[in-house]
């Protein structure tokens, strides 16, 4: 056993009585959490905590029961090895993360689980891995990684910073929306500037780092859309932010 | 043959060194006028060639391999200056030959990066390598941890004689099944150690997901007791006091162990390798230690999840005023994704005086997550270092830092302290 906290270890009651818990999902934690997805899993749970709301850590892994009253999923990258431990599973699944996510149940989705919520994955051997087309997009496996610093642009959450590290190039179908335009880096592949997926409450990208740290308003979009779901609203005092806008700036300047 | 481009390449070398500059750079002379030059000093030594890489613990563990066979009456060549890629092995190799290009050594001990072993392999096929593990480390140069395990077993694949593997990781164990012609032999933990030392599918995996190794293991360690420890060696067991400091440096050590009875064969004197393996000094940067204003300051290098992780379990934080400095150049790695696979809670108790480095506002939002309260933030590491040291006066210091903040705060701290040199 190792000590990484587990999901149910990072689960905490709500500091004030009079406002609820929502219940987080990660997807396959054991093979798909490379790169600090763990991150944006911490980083959603502490904001709920400071702002006085409980968090409820759910794991979903290979062969699990899926469970019941959702209100975000997340899902990271892993492995092409991971990918293929989990093939099966997502299939058998799908059907139910298509209606959460049509439904309107927040997402964050990156890298791996980003390429598999697409259509289809093709490898640059000719091998086809089908998604699960919960986003209409395709990945081609390319010879050359995707890798540095990046920085992109985004109407709606501002700059975004991230890492991305990746060998699949995405292409979205004429329908959905990028989340955000590159200015430094590659993005969701070397040919377009765009980064990223955005669908329903669904935000899909390519980026670690973690993404959600040094993102808040991605974090916060997140939260709020959740709460309000399950509650009606969200009850928001803020939260000093001051820390990562600094790490922003600093990661901005950083070579790609 | 020949005998300029070692002359040549010897007087670059002492031109260099007069000049102060790189260590490298007379290797790559010699390496262009003479591209057999290494092959032919490396082909005759009596005991070969013994390659040591993995991800994680390659300089300590060269290290001690090296002092295990001197113990032994050994005279071993290996590339102490740090250059662990071809070009530094040339060099080393320039300032230790004669004229005529012949290294007077028993063995050579050579420490290897996973991308410059492969290459160095197809030069000089070792006859027996080391491989320690594969943990996330420089993904963001090899792309994938399967990647680098395929860089190892190109390594074992070259191999003529014994491949030494680290049973419990199971990347690394997994390349038994690749050569089935050379003898492996492994090192291992007792079981109850197992969780000190997850492997990189565990760091995450609420249990852990590899099964306990049924393989049997040529050294194994049983226990560790602060800096005491307790080795199985082919079914007898020795406990020692050791200098090394930090879990991960003892298990190193079950490494070194096994890789020298490989190359001893039956000569080996136990009880003498045990003698050295406690002289053995903690090398640059892990787990060394320096006097500041009287006060013990520990120097404790982190450059990936699970090396973090070993650190700060293995340097107890009470009473101790704790710094972390964390850069993102190169060397380092320019991902900062890592630090949100490690869990400061351990941290939260004292706190984090001064947090500093490039990426100081990362790591210092990192800590905010975890309930870490921190000191200072201060990027620059010279002012966070004096900073440092006038909150921490009368308490023992550590600093945890990436590598290359590590030869930033040695460079400060050989202001104002006695520190080792490394050239
Ligand atoms: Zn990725």
């Amino acid at each position: 056993m190792s000590d990484a906290p587990s999901a149910s270890s990072l689960t905490e009651a709500p500091a004030d009585p009079s406002k609820g818990s929502l219940r987080i999902l990660q997807l396959y934690p054991r093979e798909m959490n490379i790169y600090g997805d763990y991150g944006n899993v911490l980083v959603l749970k502490q904001r709920l905590a400071w702002r006085g709301y409980g968090a409820e850590i759910l794991e979903h892994n290979a062969g699990d029961a899926f469970p019941k009253d959702v209100d975000i999923i997340v899902g990271g990258g892993g492995q092409d090895s991971g990918q293929v431990v989990i093939q099966d599973d997502l299939q058998a699944i799908a059907p139910r993360l298509r209606e959460l996510a049509e439904d309107g149940t927040p997402m964050l989705l990156i890298c791996g689980l980003y390429q598999l919520f697409g259509n289809v994955f093709r490898t640059h051997d000719g091998t086809v891995i089908p998604g699960i087309g919960v986003l209409d997009l395709e990945t081609r496996g390319g010879t050359e990684r995707l890798i540095g610093n990046v920085v992109a642009r985004s109407d709606e959450f501002g700059e975004i910073h991230g890492y991305e590290n990746h060998s699949g190039q995405t292409f979205l179908g004429s329908g959905l929306r990028p989340l955000a335009t590159v200015v430094k880096g590659a993005g969701n592949n070397a040919e377009e500037n765009h980064e990223g997926a955005r669908h329903r409450n669904i935000v899909a990208s390519y980026l670690h780092g973690s993404l959600l740290p040094k993102n808040p308003a991605i974090a916060d979009f997140l939260l709020r859309t959740a709460a309000e779901r399950r509650f009606g609203s969200f009850q928001d005092d803020g939260v000093d932010d001051s820390l990562a806008e600094l790490a922003r700036q600093h990661a901005g300047a950083r070579p790609r | 043959m020949n005998p300029l481009p070692v002359l040549v390449g010897k007087a670059v070398r002492v031109a260099s060194r007069l000049r102060g500059g790189g260590s490298a750079f007379p290797g790559l002379v010699v390496e262009r006028l003479d591209p057999g030059f290494m092959g032919r000093a490396l082909s005759d030594l009596p005991h070969g060639v013994v390659v040591v890489s993995g991800t994680n613990g390659k300089t300590t563990t060269t290290k001690m391999v090296v002092e295990l066979l001197e113990g032994q009456g050994l005279s071993v060549f290996t590339n102490r200056t740090g250059s662990n890629f071809t070009r530094g092995v040339a060099a080393a190799l320039l300032g230790e030959v004669d004229w005529r290009g012949r290294l007077k050594a028993d063995v050579a001990v050579l420490e290897l990066d996973e991308a410059h072993a492969v290459h160095f392999v197809k030069l000089v096929p070792p006859r027996h390598s080391l491989l320690l593990n594969v943990l996330r480390d420089q993904l963001d140069r090899f792309g994938e941890i399967d990647a680098t395990t395929r860089l190892l077993e190109r390594i074992a694949l070259a191999t003529t004689g014994t491949v030494v593997l680290n049973r419990e990781d199971p990347r690394v164990a997994g390349l038994a099944s690749s050569v089935p012609a050379t003898e492996v032999v492994y090192f291992g933990l007792d079981a109850s150690l197992r969780s000190t030392f997850p492997n990189d599918d565990e760091l995450r995996g609420a249990e852990g997901t590899a099964p306990a190794s049924a393989l049997p293991a040529d050294v194994v360690l049983r226990s560790v007791d602060g800096n005491s420890a307790e080795f199985e060696v082919a079914g007898s067991t020795t406990r020692t006091d050791l200098r090394l400091r930090g879990v991960y440096n003892i298990f190193n050590a079950a490494a070194a162990l096994a890789a020298a009875r490989a190359v001893l064969g039956g000569t080996a004197d136990t009880a003498k390798l045990f003698s050295s393996l406690a002289a053995v000094e903690p090398a640059f940067g892990r787990g060394e230690s320096l006097v500041v204003d009287g006060q013990a300051l520990e120097l404790v290098l982190v450059k990936n999840p699970s090396g973090f992780r070993l650190g700060l379990k293995s340097f107890d934080p009470a009473g101790c005023a704790t710094m972390i400095a964390i850069n993102d150049n190169y060397a380092d790695g320019r991902d900062m994704s890592w630090l949100w696979d490690v869990d400061f809670d351990s941290l939260g108790l004292g706190g984090v005086d001064v947090v500093s480095g490039v990426r100081a506002y990362d790591m210092a939002l990192r800590l905010k997550y975890d309930d870490v309260r921190v000191g200072a933030v201060e990027p620059d590491i010279t002012d966070a270092l004096r900073e440092f040291v006038r909150m921490s006066a009368g308490r023992p210091k550590r600093i945890f830092c990436t590598y290359t903040a590590m030869l930033a705060v040695r460079r400060e701290l050989s202001k104002i302290t006695k520190v080792e040199e490394v050239s």
